[in-house]
């Protein structure tokens, strides 16, 4: 056993918190408030190299593992959990499965500008009647010729609109069920793919989340990752990813949570000493740090199974369902530590106990979670 | 053999700065346990006309040396003349003014002499024989007492505005020395000279700051903290934030980063109280603090505090000074 | 272009700062690269991108301190020097000789450092060096333009600032304002431990304790006072600010 970072992966927590508090930091709630992404942030990670941490160096990556990107999300999240998911999305759910699917002419062509962050990637998996159940995808891709002609519409889609890189889910044969499926790589500006609504949302509203749709949108055959009928092979081992990478998220907004509230308690004088002096903030306090630690340990076990190439559908289940309600909880606490001033705009625990509620719902919904682990620990 | 407390008299165009006083008021207080004399260096171009008044605040002697090249200050010049006369005079103790000057000055003689330098110390005086400094470490954070046991002579930088300036005796003059210098060699040119031209006294020599944070919201407002530091005939001073913002010049910035300023008076206006900040100004010997916060912590600092918003505090601040004034 | 930069690994500068033992203690402290000397290594590999060469970052202090120096290598730097000393009984002098030393068996066009460490801010280690490498030096600087055999500095001075000229090899100290330092990219960071970083002691630049010892002895460490919390002056902003202005003449007998 081992649970000491490795010098690189200490030397990234430091480098991408410095970078979070001090770049990020003084921008969140104006983002929050104005639920729009100041999209020179994005610049700078690329520039950092934060688009594409786990790719090889080849593919413009920085061929780092996935403990190091879980540490990178978590840090993130914890000033911000709106630009944790725009690199959470972009890189778990875009990029990973042309790296993983994709064919050499498809990385060169995708992979690279999305890592080196020159192009910002998105994932179209979720539609009005199908999400964690993507076999039910409605999205027709009908073969005409050497291209696919694309039909229907995909909802919720995290970085949607401001992408310039889509991973679509589609059916083509719906008689096949999830057998029928097939991943299209559809670029921005391919005639016949436009944008929907912006959705306005409880939380992490900096981040956009738009329609896609989809009429009539001719994609050629050589966008298509791996196989016709591997669709849904591809949205499964996407998803098993990117739990990592939510889990991670659920980590550093409830650190972020909990840093504020026990500052906060240190500070805040009532009947003549501070607050934290009361058992009752005491208690909640330990409890909130004995979560976030226990959630940490959690997901950096399943990105290093993944790391070590090991099975962790199970592992990474569970790090997602126990952080997202980690984070919904410690959340809660701290709101509750501040009293009136946590409910005011003046302080970030509002805005963080907003964003914890997605994790507990987007990239599988923590009953879906359930489902994964009963199916593992029942099979 | 070591004799004589050697005081560093840093003049800047003609006119003695205030620390020097103070480095004869603390030199004085140790000479005189020693039983050793206090004597000054007075460098630069026609500036003998000053050495005489030195006598008033202490100096027994003053060593003047003047050269067109020592008109401005550049590190190899002064250094150079300096050290020789340290090395001629072999005195116990070297103190100059914690300034930009006195600062780099020290620690170039310190090397040329193979000796120890005590940087921006807050206190002097002598136990068991030995010249003990107060020096804050940590921005603040803690403290040190040190000594330098061996090495002469000892050295040490004062950290300006904070030791008292002795009334001085009208009349006592200095018996005056001048040296004539050896230049030596001198590799800085010095092309241009930029002076902030401001009628306010300078931050580290001010008796009163008014001082601004990220509470002033722009630049524009900045005007409420001049009206009011002219009224009190006060330094202008800002917090880290507002430098960063791009409000204010970087010179006026106080706290670990900018500035370290002892006033007799501070005043914190939209000033949150970040420990960095309060690094540059915990020593301050008044402290008073404007915030709308009620939570600010800087009111654990203040010795008077004023929770409100400052647009509406500070010009009735300023009306209500400038009654009493009348 | 031959780039020397002298980095110091500090406390962070929000380190809560205790006595262990009547000394300071390290116990939970993170450290970090003293902020002044990131200007310095941002100034450095600015100073390679234009014209070229290379940049050495060295450092004097504990095993640890290779953080500082791995951080330097993370941000673009070519290899790193640490010199233990193998003792906690140092002084400025003591580390700028031992700096000297080990830049002395390099070649070099310019040394950069920052102008001040946060933690003891001594400003005096880098003019230190100059001085045994008989280099000149320029404190303070926030502008640089260095080429061919000299450099062009705007550095503060007394009341101002003023911009000089001075032959190069020469000694730089950076003030805040010099430049943004970079962040160390996460290509940076998996490059930096296959950059060359040499761990030595002080044998290995020949010198021993007695040539090193400090001159300045600490005769003891403690905390400062905690200011008392003053009073609030009640009432509303105008009221209030009347009365504050009665305290500062009456009370405080200070206008």
């Amino acid at each position: 056993m081992n649970f000491k970072l490795t010098e690189e992966q200490e030397l990234l927590r430091k480098t991408v918190r410095d970078f979070a508090e001090n770049e990020i930091g003084p921008k969140a709630a104006e983002m929050d408030e104005k639920e729009d992404y100041d999209w020179s942030l994005w610049d700078k990670m690329a520039d950092m190299g934060l688009t594409g941490i786990v790719f090889p160096e080849k593919y413009g990556g920085a061929e780092m593992d996935y403990v190091s990107y879980a540490l990178a999300v978590e840090e993130l999240a914890r000033v911000d959990a709106s630009s944790s998911v725009v690199i959470a999305a972009h890189t778990s759910l875009c990029s990973w499965p042309i790296y993983a699917f994709g064919n050499e002419e498809q990385k060169q062509r995708f992979l690279v500008p999305l890592a080196e962050g020159k192009k910002l990637g998105a994932l179209g998996l979720t539609e009005p009647s199908a999400g964690s159940d993507a076999g039910a995808v409605k999205l027709s891709a009908v073969a005409d010729g050497n291209d696919y002609i694309l039909n229907g519409t995909k909802t919720f889609i995290t970085n949607g609109g401001k992408g310039d890189i889509y991973v679509v889910v589609v059916s083509t044969d719906k008689a096949k069920k999830h057998r029928g499926t097939a991943a299209f790589v559809v670029e921005k500006g391919t005639p016949g793919f436009t944008f929907g609504k912006k959705e306005h949302k409880l939380g992490i509203r900096a981040s956009y989340t738009y329609e896609l749709v989809f009429e009539n949108c001719r994609v050629p055959k050589e966008n298509m990752l791996a196989s016709d009928g591997d669709g849904f092979k591809v949205a499964m081992a996407t998803l098993d990813g990117g739990r990592i990478s939510i889990a991670a998220q659920a980590v550093g907004i409830a650190q972020g949570a909990y840093e504020q509230a026990l500052a906060y308690s240190k500070i805040r004088e009532q009947f003549g000493r501070p607050i934290s002096a009361n058992q009752g903030i005491q208690w909640m306090l330990a409890d909130m740090h004995t979560r976030v630690e226990a959630a940490r340990l959690l997901t950096l076990h399943s990105a290093y199974l993944r790391d070590a190439g090991e099975p962790h559908t199970k592992e990474s289940a569970m790090a997602k369902l126990y952080a997202a309600e980690c984070s919904m909880w410690v959340t809660v606490k701290a709101v509750q530590i501040f009293g009136g001033y946590g409910y005011s705009r003046e302080y970030p625990v509002e805005r963080m106990m907003r964003d914890a509620k997605i994790t507990e719902i987007y990239e599988g919904t923590s009953e879906v979670q359930r489902i994964v682990i009963s199916n593992s620990i029942l099979r | 053999m070591a004799k004589g407390i050697l005081v560093f008299a840093e003049q800047r165009d003609g006119k003695i700065k205030k620390v020097t006083y103070e480095l004869l008021s603390a030199g004085k207080k140790i000479a005189s346990q020693l039983g050793e004399e206090v004597s000054a260096v007075l460098v630069g171009k026609g500036v003998s006309s000053l050495a005489g008044g030195l006598g008033e605040y202490g100096a027994d002697k003053v060593y003047v040396i003047e050269n067109d090249a020592l008109e401005n200050y550049t590190t190899d010049a002064y250094a150079n003349v300096v050290a020789d006369l340290v090395k001629q005079n072999e005195p116990t103790a070297f103190l100059l003014g914690c300034s930009i000057t006195g600062r780099d000055l020290a620690a170039q003689v310190a090397q040329r002499l193979n000796t120890g330098l005590l940087t921006d110390c807050i206190n002097v005086m002598v136990e068991n024989g030995q010249i003990v400094f107060t020096r804050p470490i940590y921005a603040g954070k803690a403290i040190i007492n040190a000594a330098i046991p061996e090495a002469r002579p000892v050295m040490a930088t004062i950290r300006p505005n904070v030791l008292p300036v002795d009334e001085p005796q009208a009349g006592k003059s200095a018996e005056v020395v001048n040296v004539p210098p050896n230049i030596g060699n001198v590799r800085i040119t010095v092309k241009d000279v930029i002076r902030q031209v401001s009628a306010r006294p300078e931050l580290t020599e001010a008796d009163i700051i008014v001082s601004g944070g990220r509470g002033m919201k722009g630049p524009e407002n900045f005007k409420l903290l001049e009206d009011l530091a002219d009224v009190l005939g006060a330094a202008v001073g800002a917090s880290r934030a507002c430098v960063d913002a791009g409000w204010v010049p970087l010179s006026i910035q106080v706290g670990q980063t900018g500035k370290t300023v002892s006033p007799n008076l501070y005043i914190a206006a939209g000033i949150s109280g970040a420990i960095q900040h309060l690094a540059g100004m915990s020593s301050s010997k008044v402290i008073v603090a404007v915030n709308k916060d009620a939570e600010a912590n800087i009111f654990k600092s203040a010795d008077f505090g004023v929770v409100g918003d400052l647009f509406e505090v500070l010009p009735v601040l300023t009306q209500e000074i400038k009654k009493l004034k009348a | 272009m031959k780039i020397v930069a002298l980095v110091k690994q500090t406390f962070d500068s929000e380190a809560k700062i205790a006595l262990e033992g009547g000394k300071i203690g390290r116990q939970g402290i993170s450290l970090i690269m003293n902020p002044y000397d990131e200007y310095a290594v941002e100034e450095a590999l600015k100073l390679k991108e234009k014209n070229g060469g290379e940049v050495t970052v060295v450092t004097v202090g504990p095993d640890e301190a290779t953080e500082a120096v791995r951080q330097a290598l993370a941000m673009g730097a070519d290899q790193g020097i640490l010199v233990n000393p193998g003792t906690e009984d140092i002084d400025e002098s003591t580390v700028a000789t031992i700096l000297a030393k080990a830049v002395s068996s390099l070649e070099y066009d310019i040394i950069l450092g920052g102008f001040r460490a946060i933690d003891d801010g001594s400003a005096q280690v880098a003019g230190r060096v100059a001085e045994i490498l008989n280099l000149p030096v320029v404190n303070m600087v926030t502008k640089l333009e260095a080429d061919g055999g000299k450099a062009v500095a705007t550095a503060d001075i007394e009341g101002g600032s003023a911009v000089m000229e001075v032959p190069l090899p020469a000694v730089i100290t950076a003030q805040k304002g010099l430049n943004e330092p970079r962040y160390p990219s996460m290509k940076g960071i998996m490059q930096a431990k296959k950059k060359p970083l040499k761990k030595m002691g002080l044998g290995d630049v020949s010198l021993d304790a007695s040539q090193v010892a400090a001159k300045v002895k600490v005769l003891n460490y403690s905390l400062p006072p905690a200011r008392a919390a003053g009073k609030v002056i009640p009432g509303e902003p105008a009221e209030a600010a009347a009365a504050l202005a009665k305290a500062l003449r009456e009370e405080a007998k200070i206008i």
